[in-house]
């Protein structure tokens, strides 16, 4: 074999190797799209299952307006349809797709074990449990005084939260900034700021004219001390440098508090404002439980004073979306104000 | 324009007389950082100061900057004695220390915004984005810069206010040698530009006889004035220059023969 023959047999094996590699790799692209497909198909098949069970297993329980939750299921079913054709065509909609899927086939299956619980088997204690057809029925029928309940909320958590910041944004600040006033808010701070909100109860009702009037106060000062403690911890911590560099540059006290030392502290005092939106979270709740006459603490009272388990769920399924809107929300105050941070530390 | 203020008769002397400065340590005991200071700095000289580290050279210059008050005797700039920090004095310290929550063009008008200028007289900040190099930085953020151009970035907000006096505190010393080399030519460009008054500590002999009119060598504890160097060679220099290495050893025969001194001083 001369050496030109050697050469060329091995061109041709390696062309014919290569082949072999591109055409396993073309397989296990099809292997994948298979699987692919499998993957996105998931949720329809747990619909199905769902649906064959909703149907052909007979109810042991007394179910009313049943009809909510069927079309519930079906115009998920169906929304889930148009997003996949959708995503046939749109590759970013598709993966983002794939990765809920996980995500909804656990939530099917929940549902699934819940309907198959309580109404299907009847093993958990009514009306304790109700099914989920019965909550979303409870929803769908009682939407009109949940909203106006979520409004009442909403007023008494805006007006405290408010409240809450504005008092506690200055305090810490100036704790933060003067020693004098550090000296006196401090102890007051350590002292009465662990005291959970709530343990108040009894003394602003005795103070304040109105529930309401007393429901704020709590929920201003629930708000207020975190605030307070972050905005006060982020000021104090702030690199000395910038201070002395503000002032070469002919900054006054009033340029260095507003213009440097606030926005330094910001990071920390967003903390503040989450926690404070939590601890407000919880005294609005208990402070509507316990006195005040609207909202939804007063309507899950109201719905567990009759045994309607289910409107008790439909109440807790809307405080859920509320108060993780309002969290949302702040996350994306929080990544307008601090767009500095982006790329300097984890999100 | 940022060159047409150059035009402008600009003075900028600062006389040191008798100054002292002491520190008290944690456990209460005097630490003297600096003792009898003489010096006299003619308008828009450039000066450095060099030494070990102790010798109160960054005390000398916090002094001047204001941020620091003399324990005995008085600093005045152009016969007025320096009280507390003032625009007209300058500082760029080691760690460019720009806000990190400003872009670079809102660090840069930061000594603007200081003073209470109107936004709307901020056109010049444009102007010293271009004087540093940083053109098309100026909405980025400070930890999107290189450390280089960071501290340009912390010249140009020094510059803004139209300083007489810019007091540099090792504003190279954490650069590596590229970089610095090229940042000093810029250094000199501007001060040759605007004539203002400089004050340069280092701990880079070399990078100071690059630099200045006049080298101040100073030996610590406590910290003082031990010689004035002149630099004799003209400008632009090069660093391959024979007086170059005459001076260097000079320095260098400075600091040791201090070392001796304190040496036998102890024995």
């Amino acid at each position: 074999m001369s050496a030109s023959e050697l050469t060329s047999r091995k061109k041709t094996d390696l062309q014919i190797e290569l082949g072999e590699l591109k055409s396993e790799k073309h397989s296990v692209k099809k292997d994948l799209n298979l699987m692919l497909v499998c993957k996105l198909l998931l949720p329809v098949l747990l619909w199905g299952i769902f649906w064959v069970a909703h149907l052909f297993i007979a109810d042991r329980q007394i179910l009313t307006g049943g009809k909510y939750f069927n079309w519930l299921m079906i115009t998920l079913l169906g929304l889930y349809l148009i997003f996949l054709v959708i995503s046939y065509f749109i590759s970013n909609i598709r993966s983002g797709l794939v990765h809920k899927v996980p995500l909804i086939s656990a939530v099917l299956m929940i549902l699934l074990i819940w309907e198959l619980t309580t109404l299907k088997l009847n093993l958990l204690p009514l009306p304790y449990f109700p099914p989920p057809a019965k909550v979303f029925a409870a929803l769908a029928i009682d939407w009109q005084t949940l909203w106006i309940s979520v409004l009442y909320s909403l007023r008494l958590l805006g007006i405290g939260y408010l409240i809450g910041l504005l008092v506690g944004l200055p305090c810490g600040t100036l704790m933060g900034w003067y020693a004098g006033f550090n000296y006196w808010l401090n102890p007051v701070l350590r002292f009465i700021g662990p005291i959970p909100a709530t343990a108040w109860i009894p003394v602003a009702m005795a103070v304040f004219p109105t529930s309401f009037a007393a429901s704020i106060f709590l929920i201003a000062l629930a708000s207020w001390f975190p605030i307070t403690v972050m905005t006060w911890s982020g000021i104090a911590n702030v690199n000395k440098a910038f201070y002395e560099v503000a002032r070469t540059l002919g900054g006054g006290e009033y340029y260095l508090i507003t213009r440097v030392a606030v926005p330094a502290a910001l990071p920390s005092i967003f903390v503040g404002l989450f926690m404070g939106m939590g601890t407000a979270f919880v005294t609005l709740v208990v402070g509507e439980l316990l006195g005040v006459k609207a909202g939804l603490g007063w309507y899950i009272q109201w719905a567990q004073g009759w045994a309607e388990y289910a409107k008790v769920y439909a109440a807790l399924f809307v405080m859920a979306v509320i108060f993780s809107g309002l969290i949302t929300l702040l996350f994306r105050i929080r990544d307008k104000v601090l767009v500095w941070q982006r790329g300097l530390i984890k999100w | 324009m940022v060159t047409a203020e150059n035009a402008l008769p600009q003075a900028g002397a600062i006389v040191f007389e008798q100054v002292r400065k002491i520190f008290v340590d944690p456990e209460g005991r005097e630490v003297e950082a600096l003792s009898s200071v003489n010096l006299a700095i003619r308008p828009g000289e450039f000066v450095s100061l060099v030494g070990p580290s102790g010798c109160g050279k960054s005390t000398l210059l916090r002094l001047v900057a204001g941020l620091e008050t003399a324990s005995e005797g008085l600093i005045r700039l152009d016969d007025e004695v320096i009280a507390g920090p003032h625009y007209l004095r300058g500082l760029v310290f080691q760690d460019p220390t720009l806000f990190p929550w400003l872009t670079v063009r809102r660090n840069i008008a930061a000594g603007l915004a200081a003073r209470g200028v109107a936004k709307q007289q901020w056109d010049e900040v444009d102007e010293y984005i271009e004087l540093v190099g940083l053109s098309g930085f100026g909405d980025s953020f400070p930890h999107q810069l290189s450390g280089g151009m960071a501290q340009r970035a912390a010249l140009a907000r020094a510059l803004v206010n139209h300083p007489k006096v810019l007091l540099l505190d090792e504003p190279l010393g954490a650069l590596d040698a590229f970089t610095r080399m090229q940042l000093q030519d810029e250094i000199l460009r501007i001060w040759q530009d605007r004539g203002t008054t400089e004050i340069f500590v280092t701990h880079d002999i070399d990078e100071a006889i690059y630099l200045s009119d006049r080298i101040i060598v100073m030996t610590p504890r406590p910290g003082k004035i031990q010689e004035i160097i002149e630099v004799p060679i003209g400008r632009p220099r090069s660093r391959n220059h024979p007086d170059f290495f005459r001076l260097r050893s000079r320095i260098l025969e400075v600091l040791n023969f201090a070392k001796e001194l304190s040496l036998s001083y102890y024995l």
